[in-house]
């Protein structure tokens, strides 16, 4: 069972695809729910502390705005833990405000450069894009169980 | 300063989805109550959710996917149900959150259709689907662009 990264981050298909063929998805509610879960000192609204956009500067440089660090501190452990990807190109779901759309520059940039298996594709349109997409995403899973 | 003492520690919350004429998310989290045995179940308009330890969760989702195999859909959620940070009751009017999921949604049905297809496709078959081209949107090319821009003028 590898761990696979999904982009974006949210999404269901990618979520529910991956982990029914076998493997396990890493997706952003794994940090939020470790987040959510830790003890410590209340940091409303949703947990994210001071310390947070400091461990983000693993990924992304001190110039860079705080809440794109904000948001690698959530991203960058799973992809360091990630043993292969699935991106979507261009994902509209993926689309926000200019702190998200930096983060998910980096993010994408940062998987690319990973020494990884990767998928890249982009959603159906059609009933037979349906198909392909299904069947690009078994084979590729399938691909990671022999090479494992 | 105060401190945070989390809630539903060591739980896993997934959401279950559904998209079929067969199937209601009624029958979904009735199925799921049904083999609850003390895991939180939450009936809602897409199908539900459920939070309990990952055992348990894992049990009651494997009963629900034979359901509907090519029709429910699960994901990890990071918050567990009824938190006050998320939670309309509390932030008042709708929530913010579940445009992916309605952009996703729109268009789950070609996924269906692709589970089913390949569900009973052999190894060759499967390679072939898997061959079919999906081509990404190529960026808008820097000349086009600039021609347009001297056609506006």
């Amino acid at each position: 069972m590898a761990k696979v990264f999904i982009y974006p981050a949210t999404s269901l298909i990618l979520s529910d695809l991956v982990a029914r063929f076998g493997h396990e998805p890493l997706g952003s509610a794994l940090s939020i729910r470790e987040h959510v879960q830790t003890p410590g000192f209340d940091s409303p609204p949703i947990q994210m502390t001071s310390e947070d956009p400091q461990k983000g500067l693993k990924w992304a440089a001190v110039e860079v705005p705080s809440g794109i660090r904000g948001r690698m501190a959530l991203y960058g452990p799973l992809v360091e833990e990630a043993e292969a990807a699935i991106i979507i190109d261009e994902p509209d779901l993926a689309f926000g405000c200019m702190g998200c759309a930096r983060t998910n520059e980096l993010l994408v940039f940062m998987l690319r450069e990973k020494e990884m298996p990767k998928l890249e594709l982009r959603y159906p349109a059609s009933k037979e894009e349906g198909v392909t997409f299904v069947a690009k995403i078994k084979q590729f899973l399938k691909e990671l169980e022999v090479k494992e | 300063m105060k401190p945070y003492v989390p809630e539903y520690v060591g739980t896993v919350t997934k959401y279950v989805f559904v998209d079929s004429p067969n199937t209601t998310p009624q029958d979904i989290a009735t199925a799921a109550y049904e083999i609850a045995q003390g895991v939180m179940i939450k009936e809602t308009c897409f199908g539900c959710q459920i939070t309990g330890s990952p055992e348990d969760v894992d049990r009651i989702i494997s009963h629900l996917r034979v359901l509907d195999p090519y029709r429910i859909f699960i994901k990890d959620r990071g918050f567990p149900p009824g938190d006050s940070r998320r939670c309309r009751a509390d932030l008042g009017g709708a929530r913010p959150g579940y445009l992916g999921h309605e952009y996703e949604m729109s268009f789950i049905r070609y996924i269906s259709h692709g589970l089913e297809e390949t569900g009973g496709m052999n190894k060759t078959s499967l390679k072939k689907a898997a061959g079919q081209p999906l081509p990404l949107e190529e960026p808008l090319d820097a000349d086009l662009l600039e021609k347009l821009f001297s056609e506006e003028t």
